[in-house]
């Protein structure tokens, strides 16, 4: 069987991997979200054991590796009677390391909105929570935005972790042809291309959430800024600058 | 912790609106305010004047519980602000009572502080909404109105990076008031403005001075303003008051050396 034949063959299972690749980073992505929404909040508590706690939690999710974590939850809990879907372990284990590391953008972004910020809307008499939802948080969220577009891409990465738990996702799929076709770089020159696609949609999807994060607390310049930076290089690699060249979005 | 106030202040018919009683104030091993006393009358207009460094943005941050004092007592109408009562005894205020002794006070920062995320008009409704309970169309209105007074009909729908320092700073004006404040904190509110933008800013703060009954506390270097606006001016020096007098008396014929010497700069 030539190449092409065993790829057309091996379409469904592919696709299928797709979708469960894109179930383990959306799901692991929503949640890592709201975990890193909690702990990234709770490192800047008043109560010194809840700071110290989250700092714990914080430490212990980003100091051990995926992989463990994801053995942890499929292969040791059951053997302590916890018996986990293997798709839910998949999203668990990366909502918990990807929201760790989340937390730590989250306490980014709200620190660099200016103190001044803070001490108007006290001045103003809001409570805490409405200072931190109507004036804070907007604001931190444009600064947050590129930092969460890296770490979902990593995410994405990481997700073929995912066969180890024996997921049928896009990277199980990939292996299935490298052993049908056996032609290792063919096999692997298509998950390259497949997860670089994903990565490059993601990015210009969470492009189009920054230049409106951006847009909605600066309005025009700051847009126009935004928008005359250099085209980024390589956009599903790990990269601090802003990526927001997102001409089909701005114009 | 003081206690020596209470009874006095409920004895007094009309308690002042604003009472600092050997009010101390420590940044580490730096007193800034060292058992500081004064007290300012209801629809006071009072300039805190004196050297760079003296404490003057100290007071007024504390007034806007942006810091807590470390001795002393200060009250707001005569009920104690930085302490609440609990029985006969003063406890350290929970964060609800200062939300309940804010709602009297209004403050304008130098830097203006607007909120870039909000529109001109978000900005001045946002707070009286959320946390007063208008409604938006109340809230509206008001704005409106405001914004007529400080001269930025024209603005509402404006984002605050749209507008110049002048307006801006005009906008945090109207913010302050659509709270309704019984006192108005005005810390060097034009010093990071443009020299020719000043005059502006000043002017809409002298009609809302002489047309409002609002208290106010204010900082500021431009001592023409101060003598138009306000009828006491206190001149401090150490962490402490070394002379107050009437704008007049103080700027033409100060009787302290350090208030002689601080004009003599200023001036
Ligand atoms: N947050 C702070 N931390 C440490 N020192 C401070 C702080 N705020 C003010 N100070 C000090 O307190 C003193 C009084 O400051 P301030 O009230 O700003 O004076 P003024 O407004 O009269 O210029 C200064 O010596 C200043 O350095
Ligand atoms: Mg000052």
């Amino acid at each position: 069987m030539n190449n092409v034949d065993a790829f057309i063959a091996a379409l469904p299972g592919i696709g299928r991997g797709i979708l469960v690749t894109l179930e383990l980073t959306l799901g692991g992505a929503v949640f890592a979200f709201l975990i890193a929404l909690a702990l990234g909040l709770a490192t800047r508590s008043r109560l010194l054991l809840v700071r110290g706690a989250t700092r714990i939690v914080i430490e212990f999710f980003r100091g051990t590796s995926l992989l463990v974590q994801l053995f942890w939850l499929f292969y040791v809990l059951p053997l302590l009677g916890i018996r986990l879907d293997s798709l839910f372990c998949g999203i668990l284990a990366l909502a918990l390391n990807y929201g760790a590391y989340g937390a730590e953008v989250v306490r980014g972004g709200i620190s660099a909105v200016s103190i001044g910020q803070f001490e108007a809307s006290r001045a103003l008499n809001f409570t805490s929570w409405q200072r931190m939802r109507r004036v804070i948080f907007p604001q931190a969220w444009a600064q947050m935005v590129p930092p969460f577009t890296n770490l979902l891409i990593q995410l994405l990465k990481g997700t073929a972790l995912a066969t180890f738990i024996l997921l049928h996702d896009l990277n199980f799929f990939i292996n299935e042809l490298r052993r049908s076709t056996g032609d290792t770089l063919f096999a692997y020159g298509i998950g390259l291309v497949i997860y670089f696609v994903i990565a490059y949609l993601l990015t210009l999807g969470m492009n189009a959430v920054e230049v409106r994060a951006k847009n909605r607390i600066a309005a025009g310049p700051t847009l126009r800024e935004v928008m005359g930076l250099k085209p980024p290089k390589a956009r599903s690699q790990i990269d601090q600058t802003p990526r927001s060249r997102m001409t089909g979005v701005i114009s | 912790m003081p206690t020596k106030s209470a009874a006095r202040t409920t004895a007094v018919p009309e308690p002042p609106r604003i009472q600092f009683e050997g009010v101390v104030k420590k940044f580490g091993l730096n007193t800034v305010l060292d058992g500081l006393d004064f007290s300012v009358a209801r629809g006071d207009r009072v300039t805190l004047i004196g050297p760079s460094g003296s404490g003057k943005t100290t007071i007024l941050r504390l007034l806007m519980t942006l810091e807590e004092a470390n001795g002393g007592l200060i009250s707001i109408d005569g009920e104690p602000f930085t302490h609440e009562r609990k029985g006969k005894r003063l406890v350290a205020a929970s964060e609800k009572y200062k939300r309940r002794m804010r709602t009297k006070i209004g403050m304008v920062f130098q830097q203006f502080n607007l909120f870039p995320n909000m529109t001109v008009r978000e900005n001045i409704t946002e707070a009286p909404q959320h946390v007063l309970g208008q409604s938006k169309d109340v809230a509206n209105m008001r704005a409106t109105e405001l914004l007529a007074q400080v001269g930025l009909e024209g603005k509402a729908d404006a984002h605050p990076s749209q507008l110049s320092g002048g307006q801006q700073q005009r906008v945090a004006i109207a913010r302050a008031l659509a709270m309704e404040p019984k006192i108005l904190l005005l810390d060097e509110v034009t010093s990071s403005l443009d020299p020719e933008i000043v005059a502006e800013v000043l002017a809409i703060l002298r009609d809302i001075a002489l047309s409002t009954d609002i208290t106010m506390l204010i900082v500021t270097h431009e001592m023409q303003f101060a003598r138009d606006v306000s009828n006491r001016v206190l001149m401090f020096d150490g962490g402490r008051i070394v002379e107050e007098d009437e704008p007049e008396a103080i700027f033409t014929n100060p009787r302290e050396k350090r208030t002689q010497d601080f004009l003599k700069a200023v001036l």
